[in-house]
């Protein structure tokens, strides 16, 4: 049967009250997940007070801002600082986002809140954790491997017959425009991480974000293998482990909608049979 | 355990990440239960709403009456199409709910078994009673 509880090594304690910086007025309580694979402890929730006068305004300026003066142990990926990279994906007070995009005050908007994260203690601390329901390498650090295997299994590359013409593959304006709203996912996990189908079967399941660049191929107008494409998703579990939660959609930091591209592939499926 | 399950197993098994991923290959189906799961959906909002219809005519009517009233081939059709409609729609999904949650192979296999039969059963027990009131012989 599915496993609810954590396995008993995994419940979460209170951790380490990290003093507020002298002479600080305008705070900001953060708590964050740490969990270390060296020492043989359960993961903790540390707590954080960031100076805001001395900070930069996103969730990430916060992380760094954490990491240079108050604590240097705390681990978390990020590259680029401008939601590119996709480094920082990472869950902010309920909702899977990249820190760097997350403004600290966005977070905490009414606006940004889950209905299901409606929490008993409203202390106005900014909580974040790892990327949910994935093996934890160091603290806010996923492992992601099971992850970019399955956006290599959908074979994500021009694939075509026909030699490569001197120049470019030729596409009409509107053959291009079919891949707007695809090209521009960064793989940063938030969709797949978010979708409890991808929770409970993510081993078969190929998840959003692999779906959605599933799509992206399939309805390239240059690609010559549609319909291999389409057989290596014709699966009860690959493609249709999708329910239609919409979580993908609702947490894509980039505004994607990888619900409408599976839906757009289980079309397909249809269409080349009726 | 099942031979497959050991393979996928990180603690048992050394695997690359692209082998796991590809597990036993694909099945070839899973658009034909998608799509007569959306057809029976459909289906059953306009059979439910001849079924509330004709429940709500039995109202307050005594036996002889309300079998006289399935008996009618009107309404002896619209119930057979409702009951293979709905206990269809109810086979699959309630297999991809048992596919979601029950991952242990030998508990999945005797769950999708029993939902089948279930299933069978309550068609063929609904479709045995129209039809034999339908052909006049009332219990």
């Amino acid at each position: 049967m599915a496993q609810f509880n954590l396995p008993k090594n995994s419940q979460i304690t209170q951790g380490k009250s990290w003093a507020p910086p002298p002479g600080a007025s305008n705070l900001q309580t953060f708590k964050i997940y740490r969990w270390n694979p060296d020492d043989g402890a359960t993961p903790r929730i540390d707590t954080y007070q960031v100076d805001r006068d001395d900070c930069g305004p996103m969730v990430l300026d916060a992380l760094l801002w954490i990491k240079n003066k108050v604590d240097s142990t705390l681990v978390f990926r990020r590259s680029c600082r401008e939601g590119i990279c996709g480094s920082c994906a990472m869950n902010i007070e309920g909702q899977n986002a990249l820190a760097c995009t997350m403004g600290i005050d966005e977070c905490k908007s009414p606006d940004n809140a889950l209905p299901v994260m409606t929490r008993k203690d409203k202390d106005g601390a900014i909580r974040i954790y790892p990327l949910p329901h994935m093996p934890v390498l160091k603290d806010l650090v996923p492992d992601l491997t099971n992850f970019y295997a399955q956006h290599a299994a959908i074979e994500p590359w021009l694939q075509t017959e026909t030699p490569a013409p001197e120049k470019e593959w030729r596409q009409t304006p509107e053959d291009r425009s079919r891949l707007d709203g695809l090209y521009e996912c960064i793989l940063c996990a938030c969709c797949s991480t978010s979708c409890p189908s991808y929770w409970w079967n993510g081993d078969k399941f190929l998840g959003p974000a692999a779906l959605l660049q599933a799509y992206r191929w399939l309805i390239d107008s240059r690609d010559e293998n549609t319909g291999d494409r389409l057989d290596s998703l014709h699966d009860p579990f690959r493609l249709y482990r999708c329910h239609t939660i919409m979580n993908c959609a609702n947490t894509c930091p980039k505004g994607l909608n990888p619900a409408k591209a599976i839906a757009e592939i289980k079309k397909m499926m249809i269409e080349r049979t009726v | 355990m099942a031979q497959e399950q050991i393979r996928q197993d990180t603690r048992l098994s050394i695997r690359t990440p692209r082998a796991r991923i590809r597990g036993l290959g694909v099945a070839h189906h899973g658009a034909g239960h998608w799509w007569l799961q959306r057809i029976t959906a459909l289906a059953n909002t306009v059979l439910m709403l001849a079924f509330v219809v004709i429940v709500a005519r039995m109202a307050g009517r005594g036996y002889v009456e309300a079998t006289q009233l399935v008996a009618k081939p009107f309404v002896s059709i619209i119930l057979i199409l409702a009951i293979l409609s709905v206990t269809i729609h109810m086979r699959l999904g309630m297999q991809v709910i048992i596919e979601d949650y029950v991952h242990a192979p030998a508990t999945k296999i005797v769950s999708v078994l029993a939902n089948n039969m279930y299933a069978v059963l309550v068609a063929v027990a609904c479709l045995y009673a129209v039809l034999r009131i339908g052909f006049g012989q009332p219990a």
